[in-house]
């Protein structure tokens, strides 16, 4: 009897570990099934870079409706692995966002689901930001609704002109100028260090896309042709640009640490009241000290024109989802005029509708009034490969874009070919 | 209770019975977390495997196109010089670290914690906090002027600053056992003897540490080989894409590029190279230890 023991032990304790391994499964997928009684909750993901502007949305949304939404925010850095993940694994949530530029890959790898006849029916799909409509357009369908904008432009600090002696109420209208008043706020605040004429973020390629590109794009130039799958960035006016901000970063305009800067900390900079004038994000207006003098400026060729990049996030519903009708409820609220009006626009966020630029809250500041007037200038570059070729820090145009600010100009159009490989691999 | 000859194979079969049972948990567990996934990966390895949606077979596609990626034979090249370099630094500050700490002495019991205390922070966090420390705008060391990862070379060695803090205590830990494992009266003869104390380090402490030696540098080469959190985290391959490991390249190809078959295919080829590599090491290591 004692030698049967063992067994009978050995026997229990599997049997144990079996039973754990039982419970913990439908535990699991209980949130995920459908909820046929009562509100749905749905859950949604989206990235660090545009967190605000979604809590806000969410709240907002979980205050005045039944279905509710379950908001998770993920480090940018990390949302494309994350959704990558995700999807292999088929646990993608009901509803997530995007950064508009990776969206046109996303729907080519067939991570949303098609909401082609909603959005159709929506009584303002026409005035729907178009260049995020035409990125979440696949083979004819729809996929995403416009989530936030983010644009692109040149944010002065008023306080730092005036003591160094520029006009605090006029901004650069060129690349040229911005260059000047950069190295005029550096010669004459910055001999303590605690000042900077200028700042970019050196070691990230999508900072570079978003504050360079569109100083390319308002003196008439292009990064790439239509299709996405050539790059144009070896000659002139990208050359030209980089040529400026490299002579800045040469003449030490440019705070101490643009080189390394991986993108993480590259808007944290300005806030503190340490650089004079920089490209920023719009999105960052809302959330800039309330007592600091802020000018804006639409970014600028180097003679002049202007133009920026319409970036930020669009919003569509995983094509996994099985909650698709409270999915689309959400969706369809957040552009409504109630939200975009009382929290985008409330916020200085860029409004996702042109039939909302003017609204009650943007003609009291004109920063933003102008902000809005760029969606129509802008641009927003289509390419699949777009990720891996410009984000992902060791794609091709990192290295492209560091050649030409620290490196060696001639290797620029050996390095536009890696460029062009990427885009069509 | 019947006839004794009936009871032998009974008995041997229960017996059996009990071992299935013992091993059944362990063998459960191997099975789901290590067996399965390392099928699948040969399965992904042989397919073009997208997010969602069929998988298509396109053998031997993921496999001919390993060599016309230059990130990735630049990053066998860079992971083969850190796994050396790391390898030789970690066994020699481990090695000083367990010779100072070895004998009880009052107060050693303090630094046998500060030196292994490191080891107890997550290896991630240790690299953010690294990423913090020698961060010229906000870190503590900014005053010195130093760049830490502004050039390959600094990033190299802030990277192997930051793996030496984190594991050098492990790894003296492992060393320690050994030498408190060789009897004191080997050394009692060996001074008897008149030998001298390099003399007792290099005839005595040295070969009969060998097999601990042997796990040690087992452990830090497959370590270093495998190297990701550090240069993900803390460099984030840069810069200039100098310091990109092997499994950063995996983890490229899978999760940025969405190449999930070529990242498997990669996968397969590093593993392949690792079980040869333990193979090799142990024969050579256990020929050693049984001279």
């Amino acid at each position: 009897m004692l030698r049967r023991l063992p067994a009978l032990a050995a026997a229990a304790l599997l049997a144990t570990s079996m039973a754990a391994c039982g419970s913990a499964a439908p535990e699991e997928s209980a949130p995920g099934g459908t909820a046929a009684a009562g509100p749905t909750t749905i859950t949604m993901w989206t990235r660090a870079a545009t967190q605000a502007q979604s809590e806000r949305l969410v709240e907002a949304y979980n205050k005045s409706h039944t279905n509710q939404v379950k908001l998770t925010v993920i480090p940018t850095d990390n949302y494309q692995p994350r959704i990558a993940a995700a999807a292999g694994a088929k646990q993608l949530p009901d509803v997530f966002a995007a950064d508009v530029i990776f969206v046109p890959n996303y729907t080519s790898q067939g991570l949303f689901a098609d909401i082609s006849d909603r959005v159709a029916a929506l009584p303002f799909k026409d005035s729907l930001a178009p260049s995020h409509m035409r990125l979440g357009t696949y083979e004819g369908r729809q996929y995403t609704l416009p989530h936030t904008l983010d644009l692109s432009v040149w944010f002065w600090n008023k306080d730092l002109y005036e003591k160094a002696g520029l006009d605090p109420e006029k901004g650069p209208a060129t690349l040229k100028e911005f260059a000047e008043q950069a190295t005029t706020v550096q010669e004459k605040l910055g001999a303590d260090g605690k000042v900077h004429g200028t700042f970019f973020g050196g070691n990230c390629g999508g900072c570079y896309v978003f504050t360079f590109w569109p100083s390319v794009w308002a003196a008439g130039g292009t990064v790439m042709n239509a299709e996405g799958t050539e790059s144009t960035v070896a000659s002139s006016p990208m050359t030209d640009v980089f040529s400026i901000y490299r002579s800045l970063y040469d003449n030490g305009v440019t705070g101490p640490t643009t080189k390394e800067e991986q993108g993480p900390t590259w808007t944290g900079f300005f806030p503190k009241g340490e650089i004079g004038v920089m490209p920023m994000p719009s999105t960052t207006l809302g959330s800039m000290p309330a007592d600091m003098k802020i000018g804006v400026a639409p970014i600028a060729g180097p003679d002049g024109g202007e133009s920026t990049f319409v970036g930020g996030d669009s919003v569509g519903i995983s094509a996994t989802s099985q909650n698709v009708d409270a999915a689309w409820e959400f969706l369809a609220w957040t552009v409504s005029d109630e939200a975009q009006v009382e929290i985008m626009a409330k916020n200085k966020d860029v409004v996702a509708r042109t039939d909302l630029a003017d609204n009650k809250y943007s003609a009291e500041d004109p920063r933003v009034v102008l902000i809005n007037s760029l969606v129509g200038k802008g641009q927003t570059p289509y390419a699949l490969k777009f990720g891996e070729t410009y984000n992902d820090p060791q794609g091709p145009w990192l290295r492209f874009a560091r050649e030409a600010l620290f490196g060696d100009v001639a290797k620029l159009p050996e390095l536009n070919e890696t460029l062009n490989q990427s885009l069509t691999q | 209770m019947t006839s004794p000859l009936s009871t032998a194979p009974r008995l041997r079969r229960r017996r059996a019975l009990a071992g299935w049972a013992y091993a059944a948990p362990t063998a459960v567990i191997v099975a789901v977390l290590f067996i399965a996934p390392l099928v699948l990966v040969v399965i992904m390895s042989l397919h073009k495997w997208p997010l969602l949606g069929q998988a298509r077979p396109n053998f031997p596609a993921n496999y001919t196109k390993i060599p016309d990626d230059p990130l990735f034979l630049d990053s066998v090249l860079f992971t083969l010089k850190y796994t050396v370099i790391v390898t030789i630094l970690l066994s020699a500050v481990a090695l000083g670290l367990a010779l100072l700490v070895q004998d009880r002495r009052p107060g050693v019991g303090f630094f046998r914690t500060a030196f292994f205390l490191p080891g107890a922070v997550g290896f991630a966090a240790a690299a953010l906090l690294f990423y913090g420390l020698l961060n010229n705008d906000f870190g503590p060391f900014g005053f010195l002027g130093v760049n830490w990862i502004g050039s390959p070379n600094m990033a190299l060695t802030s990277t192997i600053l930051l793996v030496l803090w984190r594991f050098a205590g492990f790894n003296m830990l492992i060393l320690l056992t050994g030498l408190q494992a060789i009897p004191v009266e080997v050394y009692e003869a060996a001074r008897a003897d008149g030998a001298n104390r390099w003399q007792i380090f290099t005839r005595i402490t040295l070969p009969l540490l060998r097999p601990t030696l042997a796990l040690m540098l087992i452990l830090s080469i497959t370590g270093s080989l495998l190297a990701f959190d550090q240069f993900f985290i803390f460099t984030n391959g840069g810069p200039d894409n100098s310091t990109v490991s092997m499994v950063m390249v995996v983890y490229r190809n899978a999760f940025f590029r969405f190449d999930l078959g070529g990242a498997a295919a990669l996968s397969v080829v590093l593993l392949v190279v690792l079980v040869a590599l333990n193979a090799v090491q142990m024969r050579i290591l256990r020929g050693a230890t049984t001279k």
